[in-house]
């Protein structure tokens, strides 16, 4: 165990510099002078075109300013936009948004995939099972861009005139943990279904496992028999789909964002794609795609914690 | 008793004289056309392939032309003359929305294409050869792997510029980061493909790698790679549309149904018609892609028989 954790972090290195890499070489293999850019049509001074570009290692070979980049990333440091900003300070408090958002569709997704997949699995091939597995292909197959809208309409502002229930706020964080409710639904969304899906085959292939039989046949209560044996069993590969998902909703929630105008990092990503704030960009997807890789490395390492039939060298 | 076994018989011979050796494909193709969900998904693709193709024969209004909007009668509601109602320039909604199905299709069509002949090349050669050949793959497509996809494509674009953004430009970065996923299951499915029997007698016999590939793994290991990549199109077409959306896709004059969404979407609560439609189309055409993938799955997958 020890030594898959081991090797298992010492593969993940070589896929942090090479991601990481790529995005940069991508950024800054860009023709245009961004000193320039600062100045509009202007002409720059020379004096302080080489400042600055001694400043941001401009004239450096790519691999060099790649390794400047690197270096401050290890250190909390993500760099400087051109204007002088630091990255993180435009972090500042936007990662907590969208973290908070993530988790919220991340519990709903939970209760709502799990509840379902289990209701379908034990309603095997009956109508319920049907309905079920109609809806999940209905839910995979609207997109974030309309459910948002769709939502807000009918859930955020329907409701509200005809019930006088203002239950789901649409914009903003103002309302606390309801603001998040809303937009939770609709970044689950399609999470929703797959964990739906995977919950019904993962439940139903323990259902015909022999441990399954043998505590039946031994008289063990029904329930019982459903949590002590096979929905323990089934849970695994559903908490490391669950884990890996936390990553991937993060980098999910640009279109929620920006439809609920919620002030986190992927409407940051979209305001500063539209200022062409490149450090900004490049910063907030290098974290992301951290977040992402740490988020799957860890569930290839609690995969080997949970199921201890699976034993790696 | 006899005359009742002599009967029985040629009943019980028949059938297996009459069958030919069904393969994978021709038994897929038996289940595809009992299947309701197939000849849906079907009958939509049909229908959305002709609207892009000749989006004419849907709408006498032809969206491309500005002259047809009416800035007098912008965002109305859904009446005789306007089906979808009008949106914020005046245009018709209607004819707008048969007009963007073109690109979605497009994106949908291409990306898929360009990712599976790149990953499923690259996975064949990665799962035949191994060894060093299939560390370098994999390795490079891990990297390519590890950013999520609409991030990684929103990136591209944004660098890409507005000016240079179009159909062929959101195609590539939607691909350049959708082939890994080809690529492993391509590799995982040719390499237990490998080491069966007749792959191995084919070797003995002296096939030659080209061969051993083209005529005895590939048509063996290429139906899960069938599944993703039909599942994949409608993936591609709602990431368009998002792409379209944040402004980094698909630019007016152009028609994309993640713009129409852009452009109606401050005022949403006035003129919904103008949101809702589009968005209507793009959830049915994603749909339509999402049930025939899952209908190939069904007919595909040997575990589900």
């Amino acid at each position: 165990m020890g030594r898959y954790v081991v090797r298992r972090l010492l593969q993940a290195i070589p896929v942090l510099l090479g991601t990481t890499f790529l995005i940069f070489t991508l950024v800054y293999w860009l023709p245009g002078d961004p000193i320039q850019a600062l100045a509009g049509d202007r002409a720059v001074d020379p004096v302080f075109r080489a400042t600055m570009r001694e400043m941001f290692h401009l004239d450096d070979p790519l691999v060099v300013q790649y390794g400047y980049y690197i270096q401050g990333i290890f250190s909390g440091d993500f760099g400087t936009t051109f204007r002088g900003l630091p990255v993180s300070t435009i972090f500042e408090g936007k990662f907590q948004i969208t973290l908070n958002l993530a988790m919220t569709a991340l519990v709903i997704e939970a209760i709502v995939g799990i509840g379902l997949g289990l209701v379908a699995a034990l309603r095997r091939g009956k109508a319920t099972d049907t309905a079920i597995l109609a809806f999940t292909l209905l839910l995979v197959s609207i997109p974030t861009l309309v459910s948002g809208f769709v939502l807000q309409l009918v859930l955020g502002l329907q409701l509200k005139t005809s019930t006088g229930i203002d239950f789901f706020p649409v914009a903003g964080t103002s309302a606390g943990w309801r603001s998040y409710l809303l937009p939770g639904i609709v970044l689950a969304g399609t999470s929703i279904a797959y964990l739906t899906r995977l919950t019904r085959t993962s439940l139903m292939e323990t259902l015909r496992a022999d441990y399954v039989r043998t505590a039946i046949a031994k008289g063990m209560p029904r329930r019982r028999v459903l949590g002590r044996h096979a929905l323990r069993n089934s849970l695994i590969p559903l908490v490391t789909y669950l884990g890996a998902d936390l990553g991937a909703l993060m980098s999910g929630a640009v279109i929620t964002e920006t439809i609920f105008n919620l002030n986190g990092i992927g409407r940051q990503l979209v305001d500063s794609v539209y200022l062409s704030e490149n450090s900004v960009v490049v910063g907030i997807v290098t974290v992301l795609v951290l977040i992402f890789i740490a988020a799957n490395l860890i569930v290839d390492l609690l995969y080997a914690v949970l199921d201890p039939r699976i034993r790696y060298e | 008793m006899s005359d009742t076994l002599t009967e029985q018989k040629p009943k019980s011979v028949k059938p297996p004289k009459q069958k030919k050796p069904a393969s994978l494909w021709s038994d897929a193709w038996y289940d595809l056309r009992r299947s309701k969900v197939f000849i849906i998904a079907a009958v939509m693709i049909a229908v959305l392939v002709v609207m892009s193709i000749i989006p004419g024969l849907f709408s006498s209004v032809n969206a491309f032309d500005p002259s047809t909007c009416d800035l007098t009668k912008a965002r109305q509601g859904v009446s005789g003359l306007h089906w979808f109602g009008t949106d914020n320039q005046g245009c018709d909604t209607y004819s707008r929305v048969i007009y963007g199905a073109r690109i979605s299709i497009m994106v949908g069509v291409f990306s898929t294409l360009v990712t599976t002949l790149i990953g499923g090349l690259l996975g064949l050669l990665a799962g035949f050869y191994g060894r060093w050949t299939d560390t370098i793959l994999s390795r490079v497509a891990e990297i390519f792997f590890a950013i999520p996809s609409t991030l990684g494509a929103l990136l591209i674009l944004a660098l890409v510029g507005r000016d240079n953004a179009g159909i062929w430009t959101v195609v590539l970065a939607l691909s350049v980061l959708a082939w890994p996923m080809v690529l492993r299951i391509m590799r995982a499915a040719v390499m237990s493909a490998k080491s069966q029997d007749y792959v191995l007698a084919a070797r003995a016999l002296g096939a030659g790698p080209g061969r051993l590939m083209s005529r005895h793994i590939l048509p063996n290991a290429v139906a899960p790679v069938i599944v993703v990549a039909t599942m994949n199109m409608g993936v591609f077409i709602a990431a368009e549309a998002a792409l379209s959306f944040l402004g980094v896709g698909i630019q007016s004059p152009d028609i994309s149904w993640g713009l129409m969404i852009a452009d109606a979407r401050n005022r949403f609560l006035q003129a919904p018609e103008a949101l809702l439609f589009p968005a209507l189309f793009l959830s049915l055409t994603v749909l339509a892609f999402v049930m025939l993938g899952d209908a190939v799955r069904d007919a595909l997958d040997p575990k589900l028989r």
